[in-house]
């Protein structure tokens, strides 16, 4: 076999062994699996199969009624007992765990309803929130009623005024289809982001660790380095999309298993309603991209460290550079035709997260979206032939190296006067 | 398949650490490369292996260039000894093995032959961060020959080792030459090189100051060294005509003089004042020619 795939394999086989690669991939797919199940979770945890119970203690003997009509129009899942007994006895049932909450509702001097809430504790916001409004219309309509409103009448009054947006631009997203994409997009940076710097990380750390134990002379002796260098690379970035792939299927499997009881939750907010095969095409295309610049970027300033303690040190700049291009696409999220975005998205280093949010939220035409590809494929071919210069170079050198001056040291060492 | 390295010069800059470099290494034989600390050796065995590119010069195996190509042929033992820590020995040698153009089968049974010489086949299985520095030392020797090169280039092979290494070491290598490996090897210690050379060279400051065949280089360099152990006084004899240097000992003198005839004049002198127990005359030694040549700088 050509050395460059023994070298290749070598790297992925070896990682994908690790420990480390193996716990953290486990890990991330619990947490996949988690999140794609939570409302299964949340719902294995109450005992009441997700039901909250409340006791109302109605002092009028007319509220109860009204006020349980209301609240099964906001949520079927509160369900209302109509208390017969003391509050006193009540609070005792509430302290028992018989009822999640009570409520005690009366009139006022106006003969207007007004409530007590007791539970165990009002951290429960969402049954607070939802008993309150209940009672509010309630208090609405009774009010209305008051002054001899009708119900038509009343309707009008609180109709809201109609608010119509309108993208002139042809395919521009609409309101709905941009804050679905805005969900999606900004997990798929959060991974293109993390995966990014962990990835370009371990290629650093690999070149160091190999430098530091010194086995790179032999390495080098046998092979030459740029193949070497470039069969790290892609030995890495075969191992990362292993990674990936694991989690996209686990991803996916669980969330379509899931729909019907994700679709109206969080998921469905954050535009997993359905996913679109074009959004995920180019986050792939931008992560391997990404992945290539950093991944070289990494690859010779690992080359120039001697010790394994001054990676971080040595990897700093380029880490600022992605944390710098994920802040940019933050921003770029709640606003992303900003010229700001737009100039940003065609410098290489940002492009891979900042192009990747126009294409995913905008309807940007196609050549910007291939320019921007152009730009960083031609970046990741410049950066490789200068990286293998210095790598070179930089493989041999040892001492207390940790700066950038010695960038110009290991091109030296290459250059055949 | 003669290694010829013809006015070969590297420069760093303004700095030159090889400077015009001849060598002509015969097949089948053991060079030795000598030199201080910076002389040049490790950048002159960095060219050899095409790690580095010379700044000027040739330097040919058989009359073809060494490069990635003809790395199959070559074994390298680097100074800096180093492995995968925390790798299974058989699983970075046979990577290594591979590396160098090997099937996996053999390279197995290879490092299984060569753990056996070492009396070390429990290894096989160890990491190598488990293994002391000496043991650490012989995988990486297997290593570097592991896939039978033609040429082998070996960077200090014998620092850090104790005396029982040193010898299975030495064996191993002299084993290697009689199968046809031609071997190019420098050291500190110039024992190992009187014992092990037929041809060396003298480096220093990226220039070969001495250059030739141990023998030749023996007979050329005049001086000899003459010992004597007496039970009187021998002071006097520092001054003595043709005496280069004179150190005294414990039991006596040890000169070094000009030529045998100085050593007749002194045992004219010498007879009859008193009980000589040693008096010797002895071929320099390849570390009085590496002093007077490199200078007394070298520690």
């Amino acid at each position: 076999m050509n050395s460059f795939w023994i070298i290749l394999f070598h790297t992925y086989l070896n990682k994908l062994k690790s420990k480390s690669f193996i716990i953290t991939t486990i890990l991330t797919v619990v947490i996949v699996l988690g999140l794609t199940n939570i409302n299964n979770i949340i719902n294995l945890f109450d005992k009441s199969g997700g039901k909250e119970t409340v006791a109302v203690l109605d002092e009028t003997g007319r509220l109860y009624e009204p006020f349980k009509q209301q609240i099964t129009a906001i949520n079927k899942d509160i369900k209302l007992t109509n208390y017969n007994g003391s509050d006193k006895e009540a609070e005792k049932d509430v302290e028992a765990g018989d009822f999640d909450a009570l409520i005690q509702l009366r009139f006022n001097e106006e003969r207007l309803p007004e409530a007590t809430y007791k539970a165990m504790s009002i951290a429960d916001s969402s049954l607070f929130t939802d008993l309150q409004t209940g009672l509010q219309q309630l208090k609405t309509m009774q009010s209305a009623t008051k002054i001899n409103l009708t119900e038509a009448q009343l309707q009008k009054l609180y109709e809201p005024a109609a608010f119509e947006k309108v993208a002139l631009e042809k395919n521009a997203k609409s309101e709905e289809e941009l804050n679905q994409a805005r969900g999606l997009v900004y997990i798929l940076l959060f991974i293109i982001y993390f995966s990014v710097i962990m990835y370009a990380n371990m290629i650093a750390m690999e070149v160091a660790t190999e430098k530091s134990s010194r086995v790179m002379e032999i390495l080098i002796s046998s092979v030459s380095p740029i193949k070497q260098m470039f069969a790290k690379i892609f030995g890495i970035g075969l191992l990362s999309l292993t990674q990936l792939a694991v989690f996209l299927i686990v991803g996916y499997y669980s969330l379509t298993s899931n729909m019907e009881s994700l679709k109206d939750g969080f998921w469905g907010v954050y535009g997993f309603g359905d996913v679109p095969i074009g959004t995920i095409v180019y986050a792939i295309v931008f992560f391997i991209l990404g992945y290539f610049l950093y991944a070289t970027l990494a690859a010779f300033l690992g080359s120039l460290v001697s010790r394994i303690e001054d990676v971080q040190q040595m990897i700093t700049p380029m880490t600022l550079m992605v944390v710098a291009g994920f802040m940019i696409a933050m921003f770029g999220l709640g606003k992303p035709d900003a010229p700001f975005i737009t100039i940003t998205s065609f410098i290489p280093f940002f492009t891979p997260m900042i192009m990747f949010l126009r294409v995913g939220m905008l309807s940007i035409p196609i050549w910007e979206a291939m320019l921007g590809i152009a730009v960083l494929i031609g970046t990741i071919v410049g950066l490789a032939i200068f990286g293998a210069r210095v790598y070179r170079g930089g493989v041999l050198m040892y001492g207390k190296s940790n700066s950038f001056k010695d960038i110009k040291k290991a091109l030296q060492l290459t250059k055949n006067e | 398949m003669v290694l010829k390295l013809k006015q070969v010069m590297k420069r760093f800059g303004q700095f030159t650490a090889v400077n015009n470099l001849s060598l002509e290494i015969p097949e089948k034989e053991i060079f030795g490369f000598l030199g201080a600390n910076g002389a040049g050796k490790t950048t002159t065995f960095r060219m050899i292996l095409g790690l580095l590119d010379t700044s000027g010069g040739k330097i040919s195996w058989d009359g073809l260039p060494l490069n990635y190509s003809t790395s199959h042929i070559v074994g390298y033992l680097p100074e800096e000894r180093g492995l995968y820590p925390k790798l299974k020995v058989r699983d970075q040698i046979v990577y290594l093995a591979r590396l160098r153009g090997m099937e996996k089968t053999e390279a197995l049974r290879e490092l299984r032959f060569w753990l056996e010489k070492f009396k070390v086949p429990e290894y096989e299985n160890k990491k190598v961060e488990e293994l002391s520095k000496g043991n650490q030392q012989k995988i990486q020797f297997i290593a570097a020959v592991i896939h039978k090169p033609k040429l082998l280039i070996l960077d200090e092979p014998f620092s850090g080792l104790d005396p029982v290494n040193v010898e299975q070491l030495k064996d191993a290598v002299i084993a290697l030459k009689e199968n046809g490996t031609t071997i190019v090897f420098s050291s500190h210690q110039m024992h190992h090189v009187e014992e092990l050379c037929e041809h060396l060279c003298i480096m220093h400051k990226g220039r070969p100051v001495v250059h030739g065949s141990l023998k030749e280089i023996k007979r050329s360099f005049g001086k000899k060294n003459l010992i004597i152990h007496a039970d009187f006084p021998l002071q006097s004899l520092q001054d003595f005509p043709g005496v280069v240097k004179a150190r005294l000992t414990m039991e006596g003198v040890l000169l070094q003089i000009e030529s045998e005839k100085v050593a007749e004049s002194i045992l004219k002198q010498i007879v009859g004042k008193g009980f000589i127990r040693k008096f010797a005359l002895e071929e320099p030694s390849l570390n009085d020619i590496f002093i007077e040549k490199v200078g007394d700088s070298y520690e």
